[in-house]
């Protein structure tokens, strides 16, 4: 299946805006850093079918690292 | 798949130096929206301030100036006066608008420049390391203001929305805030209003754009946007203060 939340996770900083915003609470951090030193936001495979793609977390990220597809 | 949302195509793919949460990086994102939704990209012109924003033009993919701390609507008004086809913002934080800048935007407003000015106020320098600022709310506790600022000593928050609108040369001055998503859409129906407002040649059109430091306020982002929620809309409040020029 097609992903519906797509995160750049080079470019993420673990704000947690996503996190807190998203009504399904299926945004979580990674325990792995990426390049920048920062454990990123995703969205597990699993969980992508429960995404209803508000994209509220994609309007909520300070760094534009999140899109969203339906 | 259907695209519900993707990034703006006038940011360009730079990280940011911004502090992780900082609103600076909704504010950038939603003016790239509204760059692309009214096709300007290609003839705007940005005007970056000192402060947070001083690389602002590393962030956008449009021409930009980076002018002299607070003087950015003043090179704002050149480039627009020179260039009367083309569409010129400045982004312009809080200790440069509202402080060494307070001359160069009352006078650009008084003057009824057709420019768009967008004002990131988050009450704190952050850039220096979270001194007070003009726009320190009463009470809070910056590093020059350690037992909060007292209006008896260090003076009152200066409102500028309020301020400006007082202007008559001024035609659209909004206030608003980034503190969930619906405001987040409310900003950006303001900052489109406010290019629009250029395109159509109305004149000068600010939008203030109540915003965070979770670095120098010491909190969490979510803490962040919790705390403009609950303490800075009371003493900023929300909304349109003047649309249409004169009285």
């Amino acid at each position: 299946m097609d992903k519906r939340v797509v995160f750049n996770e080079a470019h993420c900083k673990s704000c947690e805006l996503c996190v807190w915003i998203c009504p399904k609470q299926i945004i979580h951090l990674k325990q792995e850093l990426n390049p920048l030193g920062y454990r990123p936001a995703y969205v597990s495979d699993e969980d992508q079918e429960q995404c209803i793609s508000c994209a509220m977390c994609a309007r909520m990220c300070p760094d534009a690292v999140i899109e969203v597809f339906r | 798949m259907k695209p519900v949302y993707l990034r703006p195509k006038s940011l360009t793919e730079t990280v940011s130096h911004y502090c992780p949460g900082c609103t600076h990086g909704i504010s950038h994102r939603l003016v790239a929206e509204v760059i692309d939704e009214l096709g300007i990209q290609s003839k705007t012109i940005g005007v970056a301030s000192v402060g947070c924003s001083v690389f602002a033009y590393n962030y956008f993919e449009v021409d930009f100036q980076q002018a002299a701390h607070g003087r950015a609507p003043a090179v704002a008004t050149g480039i627009k006066r020179v260039h009367p086809d083309k569409i010129v913002f400045t982004y312009q934080g809080d200790g440069d608008l509202a402080s060494i800048g307070a001359a160069e935007i009352v006078h650009a407003a008084a003057r009824g420049e057709n420019i768009t000015v967008i004002f990131i106020n988050n009450a704190i320098y952050g850039m220096t390391g979270g001194q007070m600022a003009p726009t320190t709310l009463e009470g809070q506790v910056t590093t020059t203001s350690p037992s909060g600022r007292t209006h008896s000593v260090q003076g009152y928050p200066l409102k500028m929305s309020e301020l400006i609108a007082t202007i008559e040369g001024a035609y659209y001055v909004v206030r608003c805030s980034l503190h969930n998503p619906a405001h987040i859409a409310r900003a950006k129906r303001a900052i489109k209003q406010a290019f629009e407002n250029q395109i159509e040649g109305k004149g000068f059109s600010m939008v203030e754009v109540l915003s965070t430091c979770p670095t120098n306020w010491r909190m969490t982002p979510v803490e962040a946007l919790k705390w403009v929620e609950q303490h800075m809309i009371p003493v900023y409040p929300l909304g349109e203060f003047k649309t249409g020029e004169g009285e």
